[in-house]
């Protein structure tokens, strides 16, 4: 099949690769690029595990082609990080023990921080509608719906 | 037709490891040469914590800060052996044999530091933050870093230990069939509260509470967070998940992960976990397994306040809205 060329932002720098036409852009960042921060959990658009945001909207990107994203401006996990300090929802679910294998996590920071971005002072219901596209096997979910309401209190107390 | 309440309870008792062949885990212990301790095992974490807990008991054995202590699980063809991560099995069978080892290390690290500090290695201790002294004398010290450096560098010793922890097989009696084919209990009990609408047989779980005796918790809010998620995977196994939804017949079976069901964020119980610590005999520092048995004790809770609800008992799971119909149907027709 014909190698396409796709241009895009990734956390803020400029990637150029070729892929083969088709490739989603969850194949594109984690074996092309080497962001493996988004995972493949179901690769049919039903975990969420592969979340990223692409225009400051939230996608799955199992379900998004590589080549439809020229130009686009994507965030993922990885980059949420800066100089080395943690994101505050990176924060917030390390200190609330959100996290067990790790594998819904970077879906699920990626769907709050949508959220937060959108809504900074959630209701729990907010966070659990936010959430309710992402499976997670290991946590029960609690502690991640904790996670991003505490993540949205320190944000707002850094702005206050 | 009506929305029914219910409650109820369940207890249960549940083994740590198993034994069919005997059950064994080995783990070793050496030192860098900087005085950084390294645990070697074949034990996989996938999640439950099994690095951190491996790395406090190492520490917590030697005498150094957790952190000091660096765990490979890396390789099942190169490590010493382990039986493997289940059943419970990974805090109390690899626990159990990284102390071994890290005692068998931790001797040799007073040997040498007792050669530099010209004193019985007996009469040293450590301090937990990186130094052997001597007991009582506190300024003759030494830093594990050093003693490292010499062991490698000038008095050609290696810090480092075996451990081996086994469960042999144990068969059974001849005349009685008494055999124990298990270890260390650990125990719980749940009390759930339902909702079950009578015409659609749809439950709903109002709340549980857990109580869970899991010996000495080595680490509380890893232990915590084991077991909300297994409040939740409990209910989930009670009332949701299957791969054989119409078995034997697998025509209508789930073909993904899209079919097959699981409790979402907006189906939460409230729930609530009340953690017993009374440490084992038998356990490292008295742990016991607190992996599966959390998710256990919740289904039969759930089924019988499913009975206390609507009065039937169902006794294949999940417990379907399906299944709650088909009861109520043969019960009504008597
Ligand atoms: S991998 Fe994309 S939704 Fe599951
Ligand atoms: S932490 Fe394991 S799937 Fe969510």
């Amino acid at each position: 099949m014909a190698k396409v060329p796709v241009q895009f932002t990734l956390n803020g720098s400029e990637k150029a690769e070729f892929v083969e036409s088709g490739t989603t852009l969850l194949n594109a960042l984690r074996d092309k690029i080497g962001d493996t921060s988004p995972k493949g959990g179901c690769h049919q658009g039903t975990c969420g595990a592969c979340s990223v945001i692409i225009d400051g909207e939230l996608r799955l990107s199992c379900l998004t082609l590589a080549e439809t994203c020229g130009g686009a401006n994507i965030k993922t996990t990885a980059g949420l990080a800066e100089g080395g300090v943690l994101h505050p929802l990176q924060r917030a679910f390390l200190d609330g023990f959100a996290t067990q294998c790790g594998f819904c996590t970077p879906g699920m920071i990626m769907a709050a921080k949508v959220l937060l971005d959108r809504t900074p002072n959630p209701s729990r219901e907010d966070v659990v509608e936010a959430l309710s596209g992402n499976v997670c096997r290991c946590t029960g979910y609690e502690p991640i719906i904790q996670a991003v309401l505490s993540a949205a209190r320190a944000n707002s107390q850094n702005v206050a | 037709m009506a929305i029914r309440r219910g409650r109820g309870v369940a207890a249960i008792n549940y083994p740590t490891g198993m034994n069919l062949g005997g059950d064994p885990t080995q783990a070793l212990v050496h030192s860098t040469p900087t005085g950084n301790f390294m645990v070697t095992l074949s034990s996989v974490d996938l999640g439950q914590g099994m690095k951190q807990i491996m790395a406090q008991i190492c520490a917590e054995t030697i005498g150094v800060p957790t952190d000091r202590v660096i765990v490979d699980t890396a390789d099942t063809d190169t490590g010493p052996h382990c039986m493997g991560t289940f059943a419970s099995r990974g805090t109390h069978r690899a626990g159990n044999a990284v102390i071994q080892a890290a005692k068998e290390a931790r001797q040799v690290m007073l040997e040498v530091a007792a050669e530099e500090l010209e004193v019985n290695a007996s009469d040293l201790e450590t301090d937990g933050q990186g130094n052997i002294r001597v007991k009582g004398a506190p300024q003759k010290s030494i830093s594990i870093f050093d003693v490292a450096l010499s062991a490698h560098f000038k008095r050609g010793r290696s810090i480092s230990g075996r451990g081996m922890f086994l469960i042999p097989r144990s068969y059974p009696e001849k005349e009685t069939g008494a055999m124990k084919p298990s270890t260390c209990y650990a125990h719980a009990c749940t009390v759930a509260e339902v909702e079950v609408d009578d015409e659609t047989g749809e439950v709903t779980v109002l709340n549980v509470k857990n109580v869970f005796e899991i010996g000495r918790a080595l680490n509380p809010k890893m232990v915590e967070q084991q077991l909300v998620g297994g409040s939740w995977m409990g209910i989930s196994h009670a009332l949701y998940e299957t791969t054989e939804p119409y078995y034997p017949n697998r025509d209508h079976g789930g073909t993904d992960f899209n079919q097959y069901l699981m409790p979402g964020p907006g189906d939460l119980a409230e729930t609530e976990i009340i953690v017993l610590e009374r440490p084992s005999s038998d356990g490292p520092f008295g742990a016991k397994g607190p992996g599966e048995m959390c998710a256990n004790p919740q289904i039969p809770a759930v089924a019988n306040a499913v009975f206390d609800a609507v009065g039937v008992r169902i006794d294949t799971l999940p417990i379907t809205p399906e299944r709650i119909l088909r009861a109520l149907k043969a019960q009504a027709a008597g």
